[in-house]
């Protein structure tokens, strides 16, 4: 059955991938919930909230209010706490109950910017989808909304990365060690989103010559600058010592040719044998799939239990949606590259190599997580 | 901090000296933020507290989440499973079916059945009209040797009845049916902690020759079961009163509700209830009493002028620990809390006077975001609880939540000591502040 899980963990939902991705763009997102999504997401989600203050809120909504669709309070808080706080822009999301409600966060959003001049935009979270879903829509939304103007493309080559939250890549140096691989490679980095980075970097996305996706909750937004402004984009994450290398070769082609590549689901996982399973955000598990393949020969299959493109995947990957799945996927594999939290359903004759993912295991084994970045992977088969 | 964002430093609305402030609500209700001391228990840590028991949540991905991670947090996830609750299921009429099918997935594959099963709805539930009762009824007739227990995650009506916590309290001890009592047996209810033993609380108790049960203290499910036979429950948290209540009236069984209290007339009113419903004489407590003044003298002796800041995650009544503070000659300067409870009323009104700069200080409001971590230079602070600790940016604070299973004259004195220790000894705040339920395991 479908929708149950008797010991594994669930991935972040779409409120947290929204905070995730607006985090640190000095905005104010505010859920329009109870309770629980806030407590949720600052306790598992987002390693940043002791340290790095951010403007993430909950509207505190009541039986009463929901039921009598009181969205005048919503107005009226969000209204007063942005006179006080003056965030870059206002997000407005929801979680279940706003759904049966049928709250209209978009004419919400509409009315909040009437009332404080300030850029307001609603989305269409329910707390129901993946983190990918939720970050998606905000920086797509982000972007739409203050990415607007063409500059002029910077002189060396440069990149935007499309993608990065602390849901996928922790924060232990993963982001950054990919924007000085990026130097490395002969790029200038111009805007990284949305780990550090600001508004107005996103503000001048449009200067750089080529995209790098980096999570599938990316390819929206780049999607957009590709339609707005011509630029390509490349979907993948350096990870390994030779996969780095391709990853950089298809930048190049990318900036000079305007088409867009996957190097992350160039593969074939379809051929007979066992393969090593690698459950996970599908660009991310792609990469290192491709990675493990060119640096140590040996055959791999993604298993994505999260949104994902058909595109983003190769021939032979599997879509996992539950917990049997999982379990019944692992039995067939040669070894297992997983978070910690698949642990209980891999078979003990599968070798189970642990690998945090905060979207998945939240803070749990956050000081085991490993950064990949163009270095040698630690694991031996 | 602010100052960062617009400019100016200004609390107003998220904090007003106490001579001014409204009871019980001293606050503007508005966006909240979420501050991160995480240290009070929520409905997953409580319901674990049933012995050989299991948790199932059908909730949305996002409600999920939370708990489960709290369970594997605490190490526990072998006692948790989940169901997610997608808007097909309000349309197409599988919401009940859905949560039968998968909770009865999941008991056949686990390894060694519950003796109970926590099974949670959601806000979710209620508003499109969940029929639990029949859910449960099945369940109960396909697995007759388990103990199904209906709770509820709901904190989206947490203003229309009791709170999620309250509820969690209350069903605890759902399982619980009419039967004969044992004779001098009395129930500690609703708490998450052990109470000290050499509270007065206990000693009376014990001094009486009545057997104390409370679920902090049970090893598996048949001592869990035993505390339906109590012949006396015992409340002191506000919390916990309904749990009390609705035992009292399923059970027929008395229920005392004595509430952890700061002000010694009323803690002796407390203990002489409590020695009336056990049929012993009430001790004369002046000496209790006495030696509580006179540790709290040598904790101020201690602490001398450094201003003490209380938080109500540390205790049910933090207003009325400011004024026995205050009274005793210490600093009090600030207590956070966003509303205060009906109890606490005399304790305002004295402390009114007795401190009337005092500053109350909101929790959740939406300027608190920027107000942690000491950024109002706050200086040399003793905190007592987590919200105070982080807030204040200091290292010094005593780390309790819910009274800290301290009770009575000997709880007032214990607590004093806890102040000289963390007045003297420093911790190290992000840590400890942000492992969740105070008291659980954690694998952080």
């Amino acid at each position: 059955m479908k929708q149950i899980a008797r010991i594994i963990s669930i991935h972040a939902a779409d409120t947290s991938g929204v905070c995730s991705m607006l985090y640190e763009l000095g905005g104010m997102v505010v859920v329009h919930d109870a309770s629980g999504c806030n407590s949720t997401y600052s306790t598992h989600d987002e390693p940043r909230w002791y340290r790095q203050d951010s403007m993430i809120y909950i509207s505190a909504l009541t039986e009463a209010d929901a039921i009598l669709g009181n969205d005048e309070k919503l107005i009226a808080d969000v209204t007063a706490a942005a006179k006080d706080l003056s965030p870059n822009f206002i997000a407005l999301c929801g979680a279940p109950v706003p759904l049966l409600a049928g709250t209209d966060f978009p004419t919400i959003a509409a009315e909040i910017e009437a009332r404080t001049g300030i850029p307001a935009f609603g989305l269409h979270t329910s707390g129901m989808h993946s983190y990918l879903a939720g970050a998606s829509e905000a920086l797509e939304a982000v972007v739409e909304r203050f990415c607007t103007e063409q500059l002029p493309r910077t002189d060396a080559p440069s990149v935007n990365i499309i993608g990065a939250t602390p849901l996928d890549f922790s924060v232990n140096g993963t982001v950054e060690s990919m924007t000085e691989w990026l130097k490395k490679s002969g790029f200038e980095l111009v805007s990284c989103m949305a780990m550090g980075c600001t508004l107005d970097d996103i503000r001048r996305a449009s200067a750089a010559h080529v995209n790098l996706v980096v999570s599938s909750c990316g390819i929206a937004t780049a999607e957009l600058l590709r339609e707005r402004f011509g630029m390509p984009w490349v979907a993948g994450v350096p990870v390994g010592e030779k996969f780095p290398a391709v990853l950089a070769t298809a930048l190049k082609t990318a900036a000079e040719t305007g088409g867009c590549a996957l190097p992350c689901a160039a593969r074939d996982a379809s051929g007979p044998g066992k393969r090593l399973a690698i459950p996970g955000e599908s660009i991310f598990s792609g990469s290192l799939a491709r990675a493990i393949e060119l640096d140590l020969g040996i055959p791999c299959r993604v298993l994505c239990p999260l949104e994902a493109e058909d595109r983003l995947l190769a021939p032979g990957d599997l879509r996992i949606f539950d917990e049997d799945a999982a379990a019944a996927a692992f039995a067939e594999a040669s070894g297992v590259i997983a978070d910690p939290m698949y642990a209980p359903v891999c078979p003990s004759d599968v070798p189970f190599h642990r690998l945090p993912h905060e979207a998945f295991s939240g803070r749990c084994y956050r000081k085991e997580s490993l950064n990949l970045i163009d270095r040698p992977l630690p694991w031996r088969f | 901090m602010l100052k960062r964002i617009n400019g100016e430093d200004d609390m107003t609305g998220a904090e007003i000296p106490i001579r001014d402030a409204d009871f019980p609500l001293p606050f503007v209700s508005g966006l909240e933020y979420n501050a991160p001391a995480r240290g009070p228990w929520n409905i997953v840590h409580t319901g674990m507290l049933v012995p050989e028991s299991h948790q199932v949540f059908a909730c949305a991905q996002g409600c999920l989440r939370g708990v489960i991670l709290t369970a594997a947090e605490m190490l526990e996830m072998g006692r948790m499973s989940w169901i997610s609750v997608d808007k097909n299921d309000f349309f197409d009429g599988s919401l009940e079916r859905n949560i039968v099918d998968g909770t009865a997935e999941i008991i056949r594959k686990l390894p060694k059945k519950p003796r109970a099963l926590l099974l949670f709805i959601s806000c979710v539930h209620l508003f499109a009209g969940c029929d639990f009762d029949a859910i449960l009824d099945e369940l109960r007739a396909m697995f007759p040797d388990i103990d199904f227990i209906d709770c509820y995650m709901n904190p989206t009506m947490r203003k229309s009845g009791l709170t999620p916590d309250q509820l969690m309290r209350r069903q605890l001890y759902a399982p619980f049916q009419p039967c004969p009592a044992d004779p001098k047996t009395v129930n500690l209810i609703g708490n998450d902690r052990p109470t000290d033993g050499s509270s007065e609380l206990v000693q009376l108790i014990r001094n009486a020759g009545w057997e104390l049960r409370d679920i902090t203290l049970c090893k598996d499910y048949e001592d869990y079961m035993h505390m339906a036979k109590s012949s006396l429950e015992i409340t002191y948290l506000p919390t916990a009163k309904a749990s009390g209540d609705a035992l009292e009236k399923r059970l027929g069984r008395k229920h005392l509700y004595l509430p952890l209290s700061y002000d010694f007339d009323e803690i002796g009113r407390n203990l002489n209830i409590m020695a009336d419903a056990l049929g012993t004489a009430a001790p004369d407590w002046s000496d209790a009493k006495q030696n509580a003044v006179r540790v709290l003298e040598q904790a101020k002796e201690v602490v001398g002028d450094t201003p003490v800041e209380i938080d109500y995650t540390a205790t049910p009544r933090p207003v009325g620990l400011a004024a026995l503070l205050a009274e005793h000659g210490f600093r009090v300067t600030r207590v956070y809390t966003d509303a205060m409870i009906e109890e606490e009323r005399p304790a305002f009104e004295r402390l009114r006077t007795l401190a009337p700069d005092l500053l109350l200080t909101a929790t959740v409001h939406a300027k608190m975001r920027f107000a942690g971590k000491g950024v109002h230079e706050h200086g040399d602070v003793l905190a007592i609880g987590q919200k105070a600790a982080y807030f204040s940016g200091t290292k010094h604070f005593v780390n309790i939540v819910s009274g800290g299973g301290m009770y009575g004259f000997d709880g007032v004195a214990r607590l004093a000591k806890r102040m000289v220790e963390a007045a003297t000894h420093e911790q190290d705040t992000e840590l400890v502040i942000q492992h969740k339920g105070l008291g659980c395991r954690s694998c952080l």
